[in-house]
Parts: structure tokens; C-alpha cells; sequence
């Protein structure tokens, strides 16, 4: 085990430099550069910027400077936010997407894998279809729309919560953010659960269990749910790589610091820099949840083995 | 009788003591919603509108806008012009402090102009203080920055030579790429002097705080000279470029102004929030370039024909909800000395009239109907407003000619980049904001050598000419009437249709008092106070 | 179960002569999918959103990129527009422009007729501003008085319906809709098809070789993950332009990613089971075994994983328009609607719940459908 999770933690950094391989000459493919504004600036003005920032030297030189620099730690200056270093703004920015993502992840999961499990325990009774049509909801509804729903029931209306901003990171303030980045991943957790809930009650040594006379809930906690993770696994890593880097679209509803806004500022603004520095944060983040996940495979059914 | 009153007493202290704070003792904080998170609070390297609202906040140039758009002193309490208007000559205020204490000094001055036009700086707006003597040359690197026209005659003096005479040169200084930064600070925190803890500023506030794209909290600085009269204790710059979720936040009552919003909103938050919203011609125009190098659009009458053919007043009625005025020319109203520019003569003719003309241009060309076809492509960067308004030109377009015309957007790098750099296109949305209210600011972007701004490459030496007599003209009458003649070649030649005066829109909450409309669009926060 | 699958692995093995048994499985597929009340639900609906997003517009007088000048952003009503008492300040505003002022103005079953009079002489040509109105047409100069200062015009009155209202450049909201399910629903079933495609059979094949090749094709699918999208969209564009084809290749190329990790995490499992123990002993191939006993007994974490990436795939696409490379206006899609009556949700709340009806109800049906196919195909259940 030990062996396999060197092996795998070894190869992430052939991945993670392929990925900032391709995504360096990527977006230098990209039209517009950094300091193609709005408002355009100045010939001269532009030859010192490109100068200062050495995007005046040949693509090559440029990714060599940028690949040492990386891989001595020194992600460089955000091109955009001159003010910082890419190591600074996502240094701040996360803590904030990292608690948000967890307390989304937290009501995603544990909401969804109740709900599925109740629903498919009742399976086409009337809590099951009740269920799976809020969860259907849940999952249509895009949250730049639920957000801004949200917002207006409970901040303009009722005046009992915030309209954003992560204000002193109180349970007011987190509330509709948790509920519009969650609520999508709690269905699809939910839908995910029955599925494999029923399967999974349905197979032989749970009627087995079931007629020895053991008491349903005993069965459905060490037998059946043990044999219905293994999709809800699978799909948790790629999600909480997803929560915790931040969502760009709810960050912005709510006026949230994260650094999920990064990706799409960055990307939008062609900040070079910070768009790497998110990039590699992105590419460390899914190594290490789909390695999580492989290695809970194998503890969860003994079947699965790593060789 | 004396125990009631000590009663009544105890009573009011109480209460005022539930209630938190008595509103006596309460901190004055402006919730100032920003549309966007600063790039840098570096007046070096600051570019748009939204960084200039913190920076003045925090720094005090030479002169000031008023609470109602006009120059006044700021640092300096003076200043004299050489008679051949090339040298002015500031005087700074004796008590102007930096927040250490430490007096604002001419040197300050010098060092801060110098240091914007060092190439090594790369400040982004350099080229705003070009008027000043040596100033691009610096700014090119080809003589050193101690050639720069900036000198500190004493402490408190500071004289700047210019390469010729500028009447505008006092709202220049007002500009943020003029404000001063403070010798010693730079020079101890290098870069780093904007953050919070380092930064030593000599405006109303001092910089408290600062997460990105959370708060940026600016505190009143107790050692500005202008302190007694400086209501607020507080203001907190919230930076969010989503306009539908700061309206929210305004409408929860969490931000006490939002700049900047879709004007779809206009007519619904005028209903509820009245004169709440405040809706303000600004020194800006909305126009579409046309593309001089390329047929169709190298013909004069088919530019001629599609500019006529857009009905101005629609666009600004129905699709800006009134939020901006039509135009038929570049130069906005309100330019000191130049008053309201030329427009063509057929912006006196009603818009069938136009169209009737339009066609005949278009049918003398050649195009459209019965003629050869036209095809138009809009290039438009992503903004819900320029599509409705492109959505809206295409459709009086294919009605007025028969033309077929499509719609391509971009996000805001690839559009302005794709334009500066020379592409080609058909009809290109762009507009332009002054820097400083003089014509020639608007006028210069399409001189044929301003190879960057003037996207559709518009050559007419006559033009440029002209242009070129107005920078060597030293009596400022005779200067507009040459830019006026410039203007009407503009006019005539149509390189591209002037759609609308752009106007700035505000949520300002009943509860900010001493906020006044202006076209230049300042409003520092010093001028401000809250009621509670 | 292990009696089931033994079936299944004999009828593979069976030569082609008998196929008859696996065409009555899906026979009975079939069969059991009809009897299931809600995927039948689904089907009718989803036919009916079909029709209404393919075959409306041809009954819909209003096309989805007409401008009506006169009736920006007006609310849904069921009686036409404009109602009667609205139409002299119609007039008026027409005169207004036409530089005459309006004296009287009647309506009269559909006809109206208006004097105007003006302080010069009349043009002739001022009928068309009120011909310009949408309220008004064929308007005809009735009389001229002899010092040509005063005429009377007479006209239609033009009455359209919005059912859905319009959005704010006038268009009508219902044809919008219209065009956008054409769109929304052929970008969401044609990316999904692909993620789907791709994802299964990536993911089978990568679990079920297992091993070096495993581990470099869940690193690629990583590497994929991790690459800045916004950019791999704008270079995109610029190297292939802008296409219809191109967004499903993109959002295809995209959300096949996660669905290859979950088939991959089941055929872990599934791998290590009797009954591909018991078809390698017959001496089935890898790629028999991964079509017929690990591809379908993924089904059911695939259909629910399939049925979420729908909406994803279609609101990406409004994502992608964004960036200039989905559909360009006056092209609509769903999502872009949706995305737009968001943002005026206060000021035009049809403009929001119109779009997103027709979006929620399409998933709703595609839903159910999913999990009918899922109940019906299910190799457990047999």
C-alpha cells in the first residue's frame, strides 16, 4: 500500500508538468494579452510593460524562466493584481474556498447518501418519488440561478441573512452559499445513493441477511451501504476537487474571496501567471482526491486491488 | 421633580446603551460598492476608473475635483502660469502632512513624476504626462529621468516645464497618474509600499485594510490638513464586478452605493428607489468604427449611409431606458472652451428622412438592394448592453438596406487586442472615456499615425494636419476653432458613427449626503458624510 | 444473481446462429420499459418539447430575431398588444416624430384615423411614422387640407400576441424559447452522447486492463481535468473558428472526464467478480468482457451520472457563448435565456421562468427516462 501511494504521489510530477506544458503554450496560442484592456494603452507605454515583464523575450525563454522559477517555488507576480504575487493571492483566497467547499461538500454527501438511502429503502413509494423530485430539482436548477433566488427570499424579503460577502465567516454569512454550491452535489449524491442502494439491497447476501431475521436498518448500515459507496466514492473525488478550489460563479454571487473567481478572472483578464498558479492547484488538488479515492476503494471492497 | 429628571436619565442612558452605540459615538462608515477589485493601488501602474475612486481616497494630487466636477486646489494651495503658458508654477499647502506627519514636500512631487515616466517603472499611463518637458523622451528611455520638466524650487514649490502650452495641465495633475507618492516610503518598501501597514499617504484616508476582492477598508487620516472637516471615520471599498449581485447587496441595505449596472434595471430601481438613482452624462462615447482600409467601408457614402441609417434615439431610449443621450458627433458636451462640437447636417433630419438619404448614398455606392450585397459583421466585446444594442443596429440595418448582417462577440483582451493590433473587421464597437476634458483627447484617436486607437485606420492628411496646427497654437480660441474644423471632417467623412454620450450610472442610498452629479465623474469620499 | 449471469455469459457464448435469446432480452428490455408509468411520462413530454421547440416556429408568426421597437420588454398577457387606450399616445409620439402634432384620433373595428396638423406644410411621407410604430400599418393619407397644414390618415391597427412577453430588444420571448430548445436540447443530448461514448469506454478499458496502462490513462484523464478551460476554448476558436460542431466537441471533450473515473471505479470492483471470472475461463476476449458483462453492469451509476451532466453540458454551453465561441446572437440557446432573465430576475421575471420551465421540465423528463432505461436494462434484474 505504502509502495502504491509513493509510486502514485512520484508520478504526479510528470503530470503536473505536462499540464503546465500544455497550458503555457496554450494560452500564449490565446489572443489578447494581460495588458490588452478595455481601454488600450499607449505604444510606448506597452513596449516598457512588455519589457518589465519580460513578455517581450522569445516564447521559449519565457517558459524555461517560468518552469525554473516554478520549480524553485516562485510562481511570480500576478500580471493583472500587480500589487501581489500569485503565491499571495492564492495563499489568501483559499482558506476561504476550502472552508466554503467543505461545509458544500459536508451537506452534499452526508444530505445526499440520507435522502438516497431513505428514498431507496421506500423505493417507488411516495417519500422515494418526493424525493427524487426535489433532488431532480436540485440538480436542473443552475445555481446563478439559485443563488440569486436565494438571495432575494431570504436577504431582500425576509431580511434574515446577508446578501454576501463573507463578512466575520459566521454561520449567517456562509448559510445560501453553502446551500447554492451544495444543494446541486447533495442530489447528485442523493440520485447516485438510490441507484446503487437498490442494487444493492437486492443482491443475495442482503436477502440472505434479511431472512436470517437481522433488523433492517443493521443490515442496511454494515451490509448494503458498504457494497453502494463505491459510485458515491468515485464521484467524490472529482467533486471535492471541485468544492474546495472554489466555484467562480457562487464566489461571485456572494461576494466570497475565494479563489475560485481566479480561474475565470484570470482566464478572462489573461493573467498568465495566476491562471498557472491555479492550474497547478487544480491539477494537486484532483491528483490528491482521485488518489484518496483509489486508495478507499481498495479498504471499502476487497475486491478492488492495487497492482 | 429632580428624581424624575434623574430618572429620565438613567432611562435615556440605558436605551442608548441597548441599542448598541449612541449614534453620537457610532463610527461614520461609508459602504462604497466598486465594481471591481483594484489591479494595484500603485498610482504608477492604476488604469481604470474604479482604482482612481480608492487612490484618490488615499492620496491628494497638486488639484482636486470638487464635490461638483470642478479643479480646485488640493495639495497645492496655488499656482501661476508663465505668460507663454508653458510653466506652472505650484505652491504646496504649508500643513499638508503625510499620515507618518511628515510634511508633503516638493521633492515628493518630483520624485513621483519621475518615477511614473522612468521606463524601468513601466507605469501603464505614462504617456497622460507626456505635456510634460522631456517627458516621452524619458518615458522612450532616450535621455535620462533627471531631464524630466519637474523641479522643486524650495520645499514647498514645485515647477513644471512643458513642451507647449497646456490649458488643461491643472486637471491633468488631477489625474491619478499625477498623485505623489511619498519619497521615503517608496523607497523603503520598494513595490510593496501599497500594502497595508506600509503605505504612507497624504490624502483624507489612510489604507487600514485590505483583502483582495473582499474589502478594502481606508481609515481618516488624522494628520491631512483638510482633517476638522473630513466627516467619515471609515470607508469600505467592496469590489464586485457582478452588478445584479451588488444591486442586492444595496437592496439589503449592505452597500450604501453600487457604480456601474445593466441599464435593463434602470426603470424598475427608478420606480422603487426614485432619485436614488442617478444617472450622469459623462465625458464618454459609444461608436462603431468602421473599417476604412477594406471595401465596402473604404467608400465614404456607404459609411455615411450606415451611420444615418442607426436611429440614435432608440438605442438611447429604448435600450439604454434614457441612461445615455444620442450623439451624431465624437466630442462630448462639456468641454471647457469648446461647448458643443459640430454634427453633421443630416442629424437635423428626421430619421426617415435619414434612411431616405441613406438609401440613395447606399444605392449611388452600389450596395444593398438591387445592388451588389451587403454583408456586415458586428464585433462587439461580451456585455449583455453592447449586444442589445448590436442586436438592435442589425436590425435597422437589414430593414433600411436589405443587408445581412451577423453579430460576433469576444471577451473585452481578445476584442480590444484583435483592434489594436491592426485586424481586420467590418463595423467594430469601441468607445471612449476622457482623460481629461479637452477635445484633444478624443480628437487625437483618429490622427492616421495613432496606430493603436484608431482601429479603423482612418487616414486623411488634411485632418491630421490641422491637428497638428491645434498643438502648436497658443491662443486657446483660435486652438478649438481648429479643432472644431478637424471635427467637422469627422463629421463628413463618417470613419465612425458616434451612437451615444454615455452616462454614469449610481445607486447613492438616501442615508450618503453632500453627493453631487458631475460629468467628470469624482466624487471623493471626503466630501461625504452619512446620517443615521 | 450468479445464476443470471451464468445465463448471460452461456448466451454470449452461444454461436451466431442463436442470437434469438439476446434479441428477446432486449425485447423484454423493451418490454419493461413500456410498462414503467413515469419513463413513459417522460417520453410523451419530452416529445412535446420536441415539437414545440421544432415545429412552433412554423405556426409562430413572430421570428425569433424580429424586433418590435414598440413593445421592449413588455410582460406575458394572454389578450393581444397593444390594448386600446395605449394607442393614441402611440400616435402622439408618432406625430411627434413626424414633426406634427396630433389633433384627434379615433379607433374603430381595427381601423383608426388620426388629423394631424402641423405649422408647414405637410409631407405626405409622415404616414410612415406611424406605418413605423408596430402598432399601426398600412396607414393612407385620407384628405389633405387645400393649404396642405392639416391631413387625416387612416390605418390598420396591428395587434400582436406575446404569450411569453418580449425581452428587452422587443423580440418575442416565445419564439426565443423556441429557438433555444432547438438548440439546448440538440447541444445537450449530442455533448452527453459523446461524454457518454467516451467516458464508458475509456473508463471500462482502463479498469478493466488495469495496471501501467491504467495508471497512464487516469493520469491523462488528470492532465485533461486540469488544463485551463476558458483557454482551451478561445484557442479553439482561433485556430477552427466557430461552430455548432465544435461546442459538442468541446463540451464533449470535457465532461467525459468524471464519467470515465466512475465506470473506471466500478469495473475495479466489478473485475474481481465470478462471473468475468467465469467468461475469461471460456475464453472470451478482454473487449468481449468489457461489452457484454462490464459496460452493462455499470448502468446504473452511468444513467444517473448522465442524467446530471445533461444540465451541466447545456449550461456550459451558455458559458461558451460567453467567451464568443457557443451561439452568437441573435442565436439563443436555453441557457443563454436563462442566464439572461437571471440577471433581471426583479425588473422582467417572465424573462427568467419561461426558459427555465421549459429547461427543468425537459431534464425532469429526460430524468425518468433515464431511470426507466436503467430499470429495464439492468442485467441484476433480469
Amino acid at each position: 500500500m505504502i509502495q502504491f501511494v509513493l509510486r502514485r504521489l512520484l508520478s504526479a510530477v510528470p503530470t503536473i508538468f505536462v499540464v503546465v506544458t500544455i497550458s503555457f503554450f496554450m494560452m500564449r496560442f490565446a489572443p489578447g494579452g494581460p495588458f490588452n484592456l478595455e481601454r488600450p494603452l499607449a505604444p510606448q507605454t506597452m513596449a516598457n510593460v512588455m519589457k518589465t515583464y519580460g513578455l517581450d523575450q522569445p516564447l521559449w525563454k519565457q517558459y524555461f524562466t517560468y518552469l525554473s522559477n516554478a520549480a524553485m517555488g516562485d510562481f511570480g507576480p500576478s500580471f493583472v493584481y500587480k500589487d501581489n504575487t500569485v503565491a499571495e493571492l492564492i495563499g489568501k483566497a483559499l482558506p476561504y474556498s476550502i472552508e466554503l467547499g467543505l461545509w458544500a461538500l459536508l451537506v452534499a454527501v452526508v444530505g445526499g447518501v440520507l435522502l438516497g438511502t431513505i428514498a431507496a429503502l421506500r423505493q417507488n413509494g411516495w417519500i422515494d418519488y418526493t424525493l427524487m423530485v426535489i433532488a431532480t430539482i436540485g440538480v436542473t436548477v443552475p445555481n446563478f440561478v439559485m443563488g440569486p433566488v436565494l438571495t432575494l427570499i431570504f436577504a431582500i424579503m425576509l431580511s434574515w441573512l446577508p446578501a454576501g460577502s463573507w463578512g466575520d465567516g459566521s454561520f449567517r454569512f456562509l448559510v445560501l452559499p453553502v446551500l447554492s454550491l451544495g444543494l446541486p452535489q447533495l442530489a447528485v449524491f442523493a440520485r447516485l445513493t438510490r441507484g446503487s442502494m437498490i442494487e444493492a439491497l437486492h443482491t443475495d447476501h442482503i436477502r440472505t441477511a434479511r431472512a436470517y431475521g437481522l433488523p433492517p436498518r443493521v443490515v442496511v448500515i454494515t451490509h448494503a451501504m458498504r457494497g453502494a459507496m463505491l459510485p458515491v466514492l468515485t464521484y467524490l473525488g472529482p467533486c471535492a476537487a471541485a468544492l474546495l478550489t472554489g466555484s467562480a460563479v457562487v464566489e461571485t454571487i456572494f461576494a466570497i474571496p475565494g479563489v475560485g473567481r481566479y480561474f475565470v478572472l484570470g482566464s478572462l483578464n489573461r493573467d498568465y501567471t495566476l491562471v498557472m498558479g491555479t492550474v497547478i492547484l487544480i491539477a494537486v488538488f484532483v491528483i490528491l482526491f482521485n488518489l484518496i479515492v483509489d486508495i478507499l476503494y481498495g479498504l471499502l471492497d476487497p475486491r478492488v486491488r492495487h497492482d | 421633580m429632580s428624581l424624575m429628571r434623574t430618572k429620565w436619565h438613567a432611562a435615556l442612558l440605558l436605551g442608548s446603551l441597548l441599542i448598541g452605540a449612541s449614534p453620537a459615538l457610532a463610527e461614520a462608515v461609508f459602504h462604497r460598492g466598486n465594481s471591481g477589485e483594484p489591479q494595484t493601488l500603485d498610482s504608477a501602474h492604476v488604469s481604470v476608473d474604479i482604482e482612481a475612486f480608492v487612490l484618490k481616497d488615499l492620496f491628494e494630487g497638486l488639484t482636486i475635483y470638487s464635490a461638483d466636477g470642478k479643479i480646485v486646489p488640493g495639495a497645492a494651495e496655488s499656482w501661476t502660469v508663465s505668460e507663454d503658458g508653458t510653466v506652472y508654477t505650484f505652491k504646496l499647502r504649508e500643513n499638508a502632512k503625510w499620515s507618518d506627519g511628515s510634511p508633503v514636500t516638493a521633492e515628493d512631487f518630483v520624485f513621483s513624476a519621475q518615477r511614473v515616466e522612468d521606463p524601468k517603472t513601466a507605469a501603464e499611463y505614462a504617456n497622460i504626462l507626456y505635456p510634460i518637458k522631456n517627458a516621452e523622451k524619458v518615458n522612450k528611455g532616450e535621455v535620462p529621468v533627471d531631464q524630466l520638466g519637474v523641479k522643486a524650487v524650495d520645499a514647498k514649490t514645485v515647477e513644471y516645464t512643458l513642451e507647449r502650452p497646456t490649458p488643461y495641465f491643472p486637471q491633468l495633475m488631477a489625474h491619478m497618474t499625477a498623485l505623489p507618492v511619498n519619497k521615503a516610503n517608496v523607497e523603503k518598501f520598494g513595490k510593496d509600499y501599497v500594502k497595508p501597514g506600509n503605505m504612507v499617504s497624504n490624502g483624507a484616508f489612510k489604507l487600514e485594510a485590505h483583502i483582495p476582492n473582499d474589502s478594502l477598508t481606508v481609515a481618516k487620516n488624522e494628520n491631512y490638513w483638510d482633517a476638522a472637516n473630513v466627516k467619515l471615520d471609515k470607508v469600505i471599498f467592496y469590489p464586485s464586478e457582478d452588478d445584479a449581485a451588488n444591486i442586492r447587496r444595496f437592496e439589503a441595505k449592505e452597500l450604501d452605493t453600487v457604480y456601474h449596472f445593466s441599464s435593463s434595471e434602470i426603470k424598475r430601481l427608478r420606480e422603487q428607489y426614485k432619485d436614488q438613482v442617478r444617472v450622469t452624462p459623462a465625458l464618454s462615447t459609444y461608436y462603431y468604427s468602421f473599417d476604412t482600409r477594406q471595401e465596402p467601408y473604404s467608400d465614404v457614402r456607404v459609411r455615411q449611409a450606415l451611420s444615418m441609417a442607426i436611429d440614435r434615439e432608440f438605442l438611447a431610449n429604448e435600450i439604454y431606458n434614457g441612461a445615455q443621450l444620442p450623439v451624431y458627433n465624437l466630442v462630448p458636451e462639456g468641454m471647457e472652451g469648446y461647448g458643443k462640437g459640430p454634427v453633421p447636417e443630416w442629424a437635423s433630419m428626421s430619421q426617415i428622412d435619414r434612411e431616405d438619404k441613406a438609401l440613395e448614398l447606399m444605392k449611388e455606392a452600389g450596395y444593398g438592394e438591387g445592388g451588389k450585397p451587403l454583408n456586415i459583421e458586428i464585433r462587439y466585446n461580451t456585455n449583455t448592453d453592447h449586444e442589445r444594442v448590436a442586436t438592435a443596429v442589425a436590425d435597422m440595418w437589414k430593414n433600411t438596406f436589405g443587408a445581412k448582417v451577423s453579430l460576433q462577440n469576444s471577451d473585452v483582451s481578445a476584442h480590444y487586442a484583435y483592434l489594436t493590433e491592426g485586424g481586420k473587421f467590418n463595423v467594430a464597437r469601441a468607445g471612449w472615456s476622457a482623460d481629461y476634458g479637452d477635445p484633444e483627447n478624443f480628437l487625437s484617436l483618429m490622427i492616421s499615425t495613432n496606430k493603436s486607437f484608431n482601429y479603423g485606420h482612418y487616414n486623411n492628411p488634411e485632418y491630421d494636419a490641422l491637428l497638428k496646427q491645434s498643438y502648436d497654437e497658443t491662443d486657446p480660441a483660435k486652438r478649438m476653432e481648429l479643432m472644431k474644423k478637424a471635427e467637422e471632417m469627422i463629421n463628413r467623412d463618417q470613419p465612425i458613427a458616434s451612437l451615444m454620450n454615455y452616462a454614469n450610472l449610481w445607486l447613492v442610498s438616501d442615508r450618503i449626503k453632500g453627493w453631487e452629479d458631475n460629468a467628470v465623474n469624482e466624487h471623493l469620499s471626503k466630501y461625504l458624510s452619512v446620517a443615521e | 444473481m450468479t445464476e443470471k449471469t451464468i445465463a448471460t455469459v452461456a448466451a454470449a457464448e452461444m454461436p451466431p446462429a442463436d442470437e434469438r435469446p439476446s434479441r428477446s432480452l432486449s425485447q423484454l428490455a423493451w418490454i419493461r420499459f413500456r410498462r414503467n408509468k413515469a419513463a413513459m411520462l417522460g417520453c410523451l413530454m419530452l416529445a412535446l418539447i420536441v415539437l414545440f421547440s421544432y415545429v412552433g416556429p412554423v405556426f409562430l408568426k413572430h421570428g425569433y430575431d424580429e424586433v418590435f421597437p414598440s413593445y421592449v420588454t413588455i410582460a406575458p398577457s394572454l389578450s393581444p398588444r397593444p390594448d386600446p387606450e395605449t394607442l393614441k399616445e402611440v400616435a402622439e409620439n408618432a406625430a411627434k416624430r413626424a414633426r406634427v402634432t396630433l389633433s384627434s384620433f379615433e379607433v374603430e373595428n381595427g381601423t383608426y384615423t388620426a388629423v394631424i396638423a402641423g405649422s408647414k406644410p405637410i409631407d405626405p411621407r409622415a404616414v410612415r411614422y406611424f406605418d413605423r410604430a408596430n402598432e399601426f400599418e398600412n396607414t393612407q393619407v385620407k384628405e389633405t387640407a387645400a393649404d396642405q397644414l392639416s391631413m387625416t390618415l387612416t390605418g390598420h391597427v396591428d395587434q400582436e400576441y406575446f404569450l411569453f412577453g418580449t425581452d428587452n430588444n422587443g423580440r418575442d420571448l416565445l419564439a426565443r424559447v423556441m429557438l433555444g430548445g432547438q438548440i439546448s436540447i440538440a447541444v445537450g443530448v449530442a455533448a452527453s452522447l459523446v461524454s457518454l461514448g467516451i467516458g464508458v469506454l475509456y473508463g471500462a478499458t482502463s479498469g478493466y486492463i488495469g495496471g501501467r496502462v491504467d495508471n497512464v490513462m487516469m493520469r491523462f484523464v488528470e492532465i485533461l481535468y486540469s488544463l485551463p478551460f476558458i483557454f482551451l476554448v478561445v484557442v479553439l476558436v482561433v485556430f477552427f473558428g466557430r461552430s455548432i460542431t465544435l461546442i459538442f466537441i468541446v463540451i464533449g471533450a470535457v465532461q467525459w472526464l468524471e464519467m470515465a473515473r466512475i465506470v473506471r471505479g466500478q469495473t475495479l470492483s466489478l473485475k474481481r467478480r465470478e462471473f468475468v471470472g467465469a467468461a475469461e475461463a471460456l475464453g472470451l476476449t478482454d473487449w468481449q468482457i468489457i461489452r457484454r458483462h462490464i459496460i452493462p453492469n455499470t448502468i446504473g451509476p452511468v444513467i444517473v451520472f448522465v442524467t446530471s451532466v445533461v444540465p451541466q453540458v447545456m449550461l456550459l454551453e451558455s458559458f461558451l457563448s460567453f467567451l464568443g465561441l457557443g451561439v452568437q446572437a441573435p442565436l439563443a440557446s436555453w441557457g443563454t435565456l436563462i442566464a439572461e432573465g437571471a440577471r433581471n430576475i426583479q425588473s422582467a421575471y417572465w424573462q427568467l421562468i419561461f426558459p427555465s420551465v421549459f429547461f427543468v421540465l425537459t431534464l425532469f423528463s429526460l430524468n425518468f427516462i433515464g431511470d426507466g432505461l436503467r430499470d429495464a436494462l439492468d442485467p441484476k434484474d433480469r
